[in-house]
């Protein structure tokens, strides 16, 4: 079990560390660098690696196998294609169908650059939007992709049958999201990652019953098997039988999604974990700016100490709807439609009167954290502090009617209604940020290959996209992109080198990932402690939350790396699952994963100790403008934090990958 | 608050099951009702006894996960799913009944947890429009009224939880069945496969051990997301419009 005691001494400075508050919590590690990105105009890479990766015959292809985990966007879009393409696929889910992916939950939309408004949109304008709206912490090659790739994505969803929302002329309508001044955002009412998802979904079945991709539904995989350095399969759990299995292949990918989870309150899905990616990392995968979390400004106020999520609205609603708060602390309590225009803070409007409401993510969530933190929040005091905003439709109602409302919002005031008993047709809506979505993810290359060879990341699970911070209706499209249209181009380059020498079932490396699942299953049920699972999570969401959330500090983290190593050494000792190993066990399931949020949630503090700027949804109070704004530093911190596992108790190693921009120039955000 | 909770316990799909109950204090009116199972399970955990298996995700009422028959109703007595039902639903020292799905085509699996396979196969079967990847038109190239793609729309939003099938007297997956073939249907794109794919997904739906379709209602009422009766009449058109067409 792993070995928990604090082997560096972080008050110790390594020489040629000076002024590096994580110095001693890490040991420097050689620099890399992505050496699949093709060099030439930016406009001509894609096309170049995918004329230059190599092809595989059609019928090599059937002898070939792939590994896929999870099914979500990225996930299934993969499985469809690459089934298509006539390669032997396996799909894994932990979900009872994969048509249960996180990615339903998506509601705001999907972006692309059809410039159907001509309004000035282009490929270029949009990667430009997200490599600036990502503070210059993404991989200009990828993003470039992303962009050029996202005009095929809407033509794939519409000829799957995606009901996008038209205007009545029959044509796709399209909308503003998020901190973009152009409309570029598809969407099918409050529901696009769901309607995207069932897309690709079926497309991924009508591959099962052609006999291409076979799919392994509650199933989750707990090991990367490594041979010789490439990736050559997994072992997965059946959660009905807790069986454990071996599953071989020639090359794996992860399509895992997210670990928003490790703060416990999050608006992911319950069942979202890290478990796939950390199991990969320990296996030799670099973990890359794991501390870039994004908070969503439009979720619903916490009620309780019962609560097991938090619900997401779509930030679409700040189209239309007006942020304030009370001017006076002395209005807090009242009924806000008794309180006059002139009493009240349109603080965003006020601050950034360009943008105003639709602000970027992150400077909309740390404005809603700073006024309630002046104690001007609303709404219920939950352990003393009211953390709640308003967000006002009443001018909106007023110019548009109700039945505009209706038309654009419906579905989101009944969820509203429905979860807060309150009617937000009457009344202002309560928002406050939540943790919603991460950068951060496995280090890949442009091919979309970790460090260990064979090993492919797509989707959330990634991190190259987004920087560090994800603008709205960007992170669909990458999963798509990802799936549909780059992973399939890129696989094929390494897939030419096969089939490789088959893996034997008693091969060393699959007998010791085998034992490595059985000892932690094993563990965990002979433990016998006193404290159950969900216990450790919250104390570890609270600990991320408050230290690692949306404002972090040297001392803070500190503080928090402290508290976590004192807790996975509890964990390990006192924890109590329940039942046998040979049933459905979902206590047994979360034990698992909650044992690896704790280790990368430490891993988190200190990349994000390491990183002393503010960035994105990385905010460091020790970097800041004179008036409150993140201040990055390019000279120092231009780079990509990969991490590589150093072993149990041993501190991570850090490898710098620096981001070269050739085709964009660096800028300091303003958006005021 | 106060409840009394009769839970439906079985180890295995093997064994055999029976109700069980629990007295739970402290419920709070905010709580969904799986947050109330939630705690319901840190106490039996505390206490030494296993935790009750439920089947839920997002919790936010789209991905279809969660379903319970709650007082003999499919989702409870809301018209929503199992975790956006509150406990303001329900009053101090009230006795709720708690039974998985019940229908022949979906087996327990343990507890409240079903298998619901069956409905990926029914998609499997035909619930898909062919068109591989990269090989797509433009998508302006084939537009679709407004009114055709709102309709498409509304019936798209099935979740594919199970509780039309759970509250049809017959275990029916008609509703559901009907809400993929209309929004399909309802399309350009749906067009050259919409013979084949209503019959081939009636096959499957047969062969999977549903039963057929009364027009007695139950579905539509329990779907959380309103899915009309009339996907069912859209689908027995489509049936019988394949077969005068040779199918
Ligand atoms: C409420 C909400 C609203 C959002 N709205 C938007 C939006 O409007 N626009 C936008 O662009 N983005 C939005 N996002 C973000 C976006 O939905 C996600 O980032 C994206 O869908 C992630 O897709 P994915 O395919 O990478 O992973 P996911 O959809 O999370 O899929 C993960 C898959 O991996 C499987 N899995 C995980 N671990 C294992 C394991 N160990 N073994 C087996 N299987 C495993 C799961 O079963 C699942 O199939 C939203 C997110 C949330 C939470
Ligand atoms: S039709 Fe309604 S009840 Fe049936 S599976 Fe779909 S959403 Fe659930
Ligand atoms: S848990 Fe997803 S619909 Fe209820």
């Amino acid at each position: 079990m792993p070995d928990t005691t604090l082997t560096s001494d972080p008050s110790h400075d390594e020489p040629g560390d000076h002024g590096d508050d994580a110095a001693g919590y890490y040991t420097p590690g050689e620099p890399i660098a992505d050496t699949k990105a093709p060099g030439g105009p930016i406009d001509e890479r894609w096309q170049t690696r995918k004329f230059e990766a190599r092809l595989v015959n059609p019928s090599n292809r059937r002898k070939l196998d792939v590994i896929i985990v999870g099914t979500g966007l990225a996930g299934g879009a993969a499985a469809a294609t690459l089934g298509e393409a006539g390669y032997n696929v396996k799909s894994f889910c932990y979900q009872d169908s994969p048509r249960r992916a996180h990615s339903i939950a998506a509601q705001g939309g999907i972006n692309a650059a059809k410039n159907y408004k001509e309004d000035g949109d282009s490929v270029h304008r949009l990667f430009y939007d997200t490599v600036k709206g990502g503070d210059y912490r993404s991989r200009e090659s990828n993003v470039y992709r992303l962009a050029e790739v996202s005009t095929n994505i809407i033509d794939q969803c519409v000829a799957q049958g995606v009901p996008f929302a038209r205007e009545y002329g029959g044509l796709l309508d399209n909308r503003s999201f998020g901190g973009v001044q152009v409309s570029r955002t598809f969407y099918a009412r409050g529901q696009t990652g769901q309607q995207l998802l069932i897309g690709a979904y079926q497309a991924m079945e009508r591959q099962v019953a052609a006999g291409t991709v076979e799919q392994f539904t509650r199933h989750e995989m707990l090991e990367v098997i490594v041979v010789d350095g490439k990736a050559r399969g997994i072992i997965a759990r059946d959660l009905v039988t807790g069986e454990i299995e071996t599953h071989l292949a020639d090359v794996v990918v992860l399509a895992s999604g997210g670990y928003g989870n490790v703060f416990f309150l999050s608006t992911n899905a319950m069942g979202s974990n890290v478990t796939a990616a950390w199991r990969a990392h320990r296996k030799g995968a670099y973990m890359a700016n794991p501390c870039y979390t994004q908070i969503h400004p439009t979720c619903i106020p916490v009620t309780g100490t019962h609560q097991s999520k938090l619900t997401l609205m779509s930030e679409s609603l700040r189209n239309d709807g007006r942020i304030w708060v009370p001017k006076s602390k002395a209005d807090c309590e009242k009924d806000p439609r008794d309180i006059p225009e002139e009493d009240r803070d349109y603080y965003l409007e006020r601050i950034y009167p360009s943008f105003g409401n639709l602000v970027p993510r992150d400077i909309a969530s740390r404005a809603a954290k700073n006024v309630c933190d002046e104690g001007r929040g609303v709404g219920p005091a939950v352990e003393g502090v009211r953390r709640g905003v308003y967000l006002d439709f009443a001018s909106a109602i007023e110019r548009l009617g109700r039945d505009g409302i209706e038309e654009k919002y419906d579905n989101l005031f009944d969820m509203y209604a429905r979860i807060t008993g309150e009617n937000p047709y009457e009344t202002p809506m309560r928002i406050y940020p939540a943790v919603h979505y991460v950068m951060g993810g496995l280090w890949v290359d442009y091919d979309l290959q970790s460090s260990i060879k064979g090993l492919f990341v797509t989707g959330e699970a990634n991190f190259s996209d987004h920087g560090a911070n994800r603008l709205g209706a960007s992170a669909l499209m990458q999963g798509l992109a990802d799936g549909y249209f780059v992973l399939p181009h890129t696989i094929r380059d390494y897939l030419a080198d096969g089939p490789f020498e088959k893996v034997a079932e008693d091969h060393p490396a699959v007998v010791e990932a085998r034992k490595s699942v059985q000892d932690r299953v094993d563990h965990f049920l002979t433990t016998k402690g006193t404290r159950s699972v969900d216990s450790y999570h919250r104390e570890l969401g609270n600990i991320m939350w408050e230290y690692c959330g949306m404002e972090r500090s040297e001392d803070g983290l500190k503080k928090a790396i402290d508290l976590i190593r004192t807790l996975k050494d509890d964990f390990w000792r006192n924890v109590k699952v329940l039942g046998t190993a040979e049933s459905l066990n979902q206590s047994l399931e979360r034990a698992g994963r909650v044992a690896d949020f704790i280790e990368l949630g430490e891993l988190m503090c200190i990349d994000a100790l390491n990183r002393r700027e503010s960035c994105g949804g990385h905010f460091r109070a020790e970097s800041q403008t004179e008036d409150g704004e993140a201040l990055r530093h390019d000279d120092q911190f231009a780079y990509v934090a990969a991490w590589e596992f150093a072993g149990d108790g041993e501190p991570p190693v850090l490898h710098k990958e620096d981001l070269v921009y050739t085709a964009i120039e660096m800028k300091q955000r303003s958006y005021k | 608050m106060k409840v009394t909770l009769k839970i439906w316990r079985q180890p295995d799909a093997a064994s055999k099951g029976a109700m069980h109950t629990y007295e739970l204090d402290g419920v709070s009116e905010d709580m969904s009702f799986l947050e109330m199972l939630d705690v319901l399970n840190e106490e039996l955990n505390g206490k030494g006894e296993d935790p009750v298996a439920f089947d839920s995700d997002c919790r936010e009422g789209i991905c279809g996960m969660c379903g319970l028959m709650i007082n003999g109703e499919a989702h409870g007595p809301e018209v929503t799913t199992t975790c956006q039902l509150h406990m303001r639903s329900f009053k101090d020292g009230d006795e709720i009944v708690i039974e998985p799905w019940r229908a022949d085509a979906f087996p327990v699996v343990k507890d409240l947890v079903v298998d619901r396979g069956a409905f990926d196969r029914i998609i499997q079967a035909g619930g898909y429009i062919s068109v591989n990847t990269g090989s797509a038109p433009e998508a302006h190239s084939v537009p679709v009224p407004r009114e055709d793609a709102v309709r498409a729309f509304n019936v798209a939003t099935c979740i594919g939880c199970g509780a039309c099938v759970a509250a049809c007297p017959n275990g029916s997956a008609s509703l559901f069945m009907g809400a993929k073939i209309t929004h399909l249907g309802e399309l350009p794109q749906g067009q050259p496969e919409r013979d084949s794919r209503v019959v081939d997904m009636v096959a499957q739906h047969d062969a999977e051990g549903f039963g057929g379709c009364t027009n007695i209602g139950e579905c539509t009422a329990a779907c959380p997301k309103e899915i009309p009766l009339d996907v069912i009449s859209r689908l027995n058109w489509d049936l019988h419009q394949a077969m005068r067409h040779g199918h």
